[in-house]
């Protein structure tokens, strides 16, 4: 029986975070640090017609000064991993050289003793601009005007169009075609901690040591020693105490190969940690797209076909994802039904913006809102309710795995669970019987659901840039304490916790004896990270093999220290002992005790400090029937007695290749009051049923849903990265970006249904998005609910008061 | 963030505190409880060249009764007004207004000395103080002054102090009689600053009507003001639904409103009627 996985067991992560004793990036102190400030662009689109850096260098504390023109020859571009057809790449330098393409844009890294000495060097760079027109508007942008990149003679990055079925047959044969602009704001991640490098190198040992803040240590070490060219096994990535990433993350920064090869040019420490202001203005967006949805139902609410036309904001430069989080969307179009032809036409624009990219759903919440909201669309044109037309269109649970028009297989659900049990936790009928009294009395008041189908577990390496697998190395050490390295370095998820759970469970051991490793490219195994809901379905399988492999040669250990082949050896809550014959199991019936080896078995780990110097003590294994994994694990060190063509030490690797996506999904369902003098939104219910296949901790997937729907709250109310008509930004910091506060977050009604995947032998599909993913339609479809007496069909996020209020105030309703 | 250099000061008493000020009243600025003032020197909005920290100076924090007033110190923090239990029974306006200030944190550092002498026009305290009819003892080396809350705010971050004054005191008439009070504000949801904030301060006579008004608005325009017109319209009257909303109707007239990507100028003035209303009626029905 499971002892921890299933448990609300405590995050292990916690008291050190609670008590200010962990270490960030800036909590690393090396003697001789340099420090970095970067001088950015203050216009949106502007010609560099020089950079005077002598007032600056004479500056005190100024060590030296890099531009463009001094890097653009000896560091590589920064990467995009995204491969798509004809694709156009500008050439994505460190720092701007002849042109700047976005406010915040790099220009110079001005490097100085102290951090103050940087930044007051940093105001007095002179550069000389020539502004030039800014290119805002992502949809003007496709159509002509002004080109950021001139080379490729437009902003149209790509086109691309996916999706089977014959659409046109599909829209035509529908006896209602709905269609509807649509719009997914920029939103900023906002991780609480914002990025920050440490580079350190030796010259004698010619090293590079660099500490960031990055989601993918092994990723951003294999591209970082191809930007700056030192080799992969000279180059450590250290990700120490990452404080939210939200695919943020998930990058490779200018920044980060600039403070490696600074440190390598000075041979001193360098360090650069990023203003909040940075981190608005420079760390990739998410979101951005703009499209028309176009959706054919039967007068019974049959969808015969869905089509998404879209226009996504890249941004000035691809960043290591930008160009396919639209394909992202376009996969999972067909949301939790059965959609006989989906298509999508994605035009991909450049625009005088920071980059867009992976933004905690990254590409599926698009895709989701799409889907929910063109649902509701089709139940107010057929004047049905939205939970029936959502019913007429699932697939049944015998359906799976069902095969999408997008060409996905989703691997199991059962969407009728998630939605019953939802509707009963809600009490809908009731619900809706409250709205029509509310109504009676001139209150507005919106009821909102969500069935949402996510891909997480990414994902099989032949549909990822990078490989899809993830790492993990499990050890017993000489005195029995059990070390788990994982490649999925986590950023704020709990893997020190949930892995340490699967461990301890697996090898029956205490949760206290086993530590979980990671965020060290020279500690650990190479791994991909931590993104896309993937570290448990494939990091954590990784972990439960790594450990299958263990303990099989463990058993053939134990076997020969009980002088017995493995075959008769079983393996129960940390102790192997010889399978009972059905003589002696029949004597224990009897009840005369066969405890000849009842005695307990021994501590196993040589106590500490009493230890004889030196020398370990052997485990006594004469004579007995049982042994304890740990005593296995001692005996494997000392090697002195180990079963023939058997290797000494106890540690197994597994490299784990998932074979598909995992699908889940749920029911989000949210209950809203609007104030109809004023417009404000407030939540009355918010209802939520999760199905994230099976459970390793409970607390921690209520803690993601959780703040996944606190960030679906921030889309649909508050949050949008706003550019005036000149490019520049006007939610530069967050007096202006609104991000939920506590009293903006109603109280969450969480529940689950439990559906495992056989994608992967834990049965678990992730969760870490599935608030973002879930909760922003049934947000909106509240409100529009809401507002549905008011000729509502659609309002556009963020929902401000302000636009609630004309619609109610322009209204004789 | 790392603001630009400047010097630094800490005078124990506030007589040294004024002669720094004197000796160069263009380029210091004086920290109280640095909650607007240093983020503004972190993005380098604000670059003094000395900065004079009156925390260690004695006795600027404080809540008294006095000749009929309440005097309450320029450093008293927002927690201390919020958790006073003496301005509760009688003047629930200001510990009202400072709990809906930011957060703990902000309320355990910030001042209302700081906050009325920066006089951010989406600040809480200048429509309290505005509503209240308060009077600001402005103190220099060349003496003291008494300003009244009308005058103090003369436009977007502008007060009526002199370059070498520092705000010493605030100087409320603690109201008598049947007096109800409500603050009511639309947060920002970013900032949590006022986008509307509405105070009200109103005194009922034995027959029932209203015999004082006061209506501070902050939030809407390039600083707080008072509703005249709505409080013309309460005085005499019976504050009854229909006359309070016909009151409060006026809440933003001539008023030059602001708008931002939040908020247009029609929706402020539409809120500041709203409120007003909203906070109008709370302070009647708060009347025992």
């Amino acid at each position: 029986m499971a002892r921890y996985v299933g448990q609300r067991v405590k995050r292990t992560e916690d008291p050190r975070l609670i008590k200010g004793l962990a270490h960030y990036v800036d909590d690393i102190r090396l003697p001789d640090t340099l420090h970095v400030a970067f001088v950015r662009s203050i216009y949106a689109h502007a010609r560099i017609n020089g950079v005077d850096a002598g007032e600056a260098l004479k500056a005190p504390g100024v060590v030296a000064i890099f531009t463009g023109k001094d890097v653009s020859e000896k560091i590589g571009p920064v990467p995009c991993a995204s491969a798509l057809p004809e694709l156009k790449v500008p050439d994505h330098r460190v720092l701007a050289t002849d042109k700047v393409y976005f406010v915040g844009h790099p220009i110079a890294a001005v490097v100085a003793a102290d951090a103050y000495a940087a930044r007051d060097a940093a105001e007095l760079l002179m550069i000389d601009y020539e502004e030039l027109p800014a290119v805002v508007n992502a949809e003007e942008a496709a159509q002509g005007g002004a080109v950021i990149h001139e080379q490729f003679g437009s902003n149209v990055a790509y086109k691309l169009t996916a999706g089977e079925g014959d659409i046109v047959a599909a829209l035509a044969s529908a006896d209602r075609r709905i269609k509807q602009r649509i719009i997914n704001q920029r939103l900023a991640p906002v991780a609480m901690e914002p990025r920050g490098v440490l580079a350190r190198y030796l010259p004698g040992e010619q090293e590079l040591t660099v500490w960031s803040s990055t989601q993918i240590p092994h990723l951003l070490r294999t591209q970082l020693a191809l930007m700056i060219g030192i080799p992969e096994n000279k180059l450590r990535v250290i990700t120490p105490e990452v404080g939210g990433g939200f695919g943020s993350k998930l990058n490779v920064y200018a920044e980060e190969a600039l403070l490696g090869w600074i440190s390598m040019q000075l041979g001193r420490p360098a360090k650069w940690i990023e203003t909040r202001r940075e981190n608005m203005q420079a760390t990739i967006h998410g979101r951005g797209q703009v499209g028309e949805i176009e959706i054919g139902c039967k007068a019974d609410g049959t969808v015969t076909g869905l089509r998404y036309n879209v226009v996504a904001d890249l941004g000035a430069y691809h960043q290591l994802l930008t160009p396919a989080i639209p394909t992202l969307t376009g996969l999972m179009l067909s949301g939790a039904y059965k959609i006989p032809a989906i298509q999508i036409n994605v035009t991909g624009v450049f625009t005088n913006k920071m980059a867009t990219d992976a933004y905690r759903g990254a590409g599926r919440p698009e895709a989701t809102y799409v889907v929910e909201r063109a649902i509701d669309l089709v139940a107010a044109e057929l004047g049905l309710d939205p939970v029936a037309v959502r019913r007429r269109n699932f697939p049944a649970p015998e359906e799976f795995p069902f095969k999408t028009a997008t060409g996905l297989f989703y691997d199991s659900g059962n969407y009728e669970g998630a939605l019953a049990k939802a509707l009963e936790n809600a009490g809908y009928e009731r619900l809706r019987e409250e709205q029509r009294a509310a109504r009676e009395q001139g209150r507005i008041v919106g009821i909102g659901v969500s069935t949402y189908v996510e891909i997480c577990a990414l994902g099989p390496s032949q549909a990822m840039p990078a490989g899809g697998w993830e790492s993990a190395t499990v050890r017993i050490e000489p005195t029995g304490t059990v070390t788990v390295l994982t490649g999925a370095s986590p950023h704020g998820q709990g893997q020190e916790t949930s892995f340490a759970q699967l461990a301890a469970d697996e090898l029956g051991v205490d949760m206290g004896d086993v530590t979980v490793v990671h965020g060290d490219t020279a500690i650990v195994q190479y791994g991909i990270g931590t993104f896309g809901s993937r570290a448990t379905a494939v990091g954590g399988t990784a972990v439960f093999v790594a450990i299958e492999k263990l303990k099989e040669k463990a058993s053939k250990i134990a076997a020969h220290m009980l002088g017995t082949d493995a075959v008769n050896v079983v393996f129960a809550e940390g102790v192997f002992s010889i399978k009972e014959t059905k003589k002696a199991a029949a004597a224990a019936g009897d009840g005369k005790a066969a405890d000849a080896d009842s005695d307990e078995v021994p501590e196993p780990v040589v106590p500490v400090g009493e230890g004889p110097a030196g020398a370990l003590p052997e485990p006594e294994t004469e004579g007995r029937k049982k042994v304890s994994i740990q005593e296995v694990a001692l005996a494997a060190h000392l090697a002195r007695e180990l079963p023939p063509d058997t290797e000494p030490g106890l540690s197994a690797t597994y490299f784990f290749e998932p074979k598909n996506f995992t699908f889940p999904f749920g029911t989000h369902i949210a209950v809203v009051e609007i104030d109809r003098e004023t417009g404000e939104v407030k939540f009355q219910r918010y209802v939520a049923v999760d199905d994230c296949g099976r459970v390793i901790n409970p607390m921690l997937v209520d803690g993601q849903v959780q703040g996944g729907i606190v960030q679906s709250i921030g889309q649909a109310l508050y949050e949008e990265v706003v550019y005036d008509e000149q490019g520049q930004l006007i939610t530069g910091t967050l007096m202006d970006y609104a991000v939920p506060r506590a009293k903006m977050i109603p109280w969450f009604e969480l529940d689950r249904t439990e559906t495992p995947t056989d994608v992967n032998p834990l049965g678990v599909k992730g969760v870490g998005e599935a608030g973002t993913i879930g909760a922003t339609p049934a947000i909106v479809n509240a409100v529009v609910d809401a507002l549905s007496p008011f000729g509502v069909r659609h309002i556009d996020m963020p929902i401000r008061p302000e636009a609630v209020w004309r619609i109610i105030n322009s209204s004789d309703e | 963030m790392i603001p630009a250099q400047f010097d630094y000061a800490a005078p124990a008493t506030l007589d040294e505190a004024l002669s720094l000020l004197a000796e160069r009243p263009d380029d210091a600025k004086i920290l109280a409880g640095g909650h607007s003032l240093i983020p503004a020197m972190k993005l380098r909005l604000a670059q003094p060249a000395l900065l004079i920290d009156i925390g260690r100076v004695k006795d600027l924090s404080y809540i008294r009764e006095e000749g009929g007033q309440i005097r309450i110190g320029a450093m008293t923090t927002h927690y201390q007004l919020e958790s006073s239990e003496r301005l509760r029974e009688i003047c629930p306006l200001l510990p009202e207004c400072a709990a809906s200030i930011g957060d703990v944190q902000v309320r355990n550092k910030g001042t209302i000395g700081g906050s009325l002498a920066h006089a951010d026009p989406a600040a809480d305290w200048p429509a309290a103080i505005i509503s209240l009819r308060a009077e600001l003892v402005a103190v220099s080396s060349r003496g003291e002054r008494v300003i009244a809350a009308d005058d103090f705010f003369v436009d977007m971050l502008t007060t009526a102090l002199r370059p070498d004054e520092v705000l010493r005191e605030i100087r409320i008439n603690a109201p008598g009689g049947r007096t109800g009070q409500a603050y009511m504000k639309v947060h920002h949801p970013a900032s949590g600053f006022a986008v509307v904030g509405v105070a009200v301060s109103l005194t009922l006579g034995a027959d029932g009507k209203c015999s004082a008004a006061g209506v501070g608005i902050t939030g809407v325009a390039t600083k707080a003001y008072r509703a005249a017109q709505v409080e013309g319209a309460l005085v005499g009257s019976t504050p009854d639904e229909q006359t309070t909303a016909s009151a409060a109707s006026h809440a933003a007239d001539g008023v030059d409103a602001n708008g931002d990507i939040y908020a247009s100028a029609d929706y402020r003035r539409h809120l500041a009627v709203v409120y007003a209303r909203r906070a109008i009626a709370e302070a009647v029905a708060k009347i025992k």
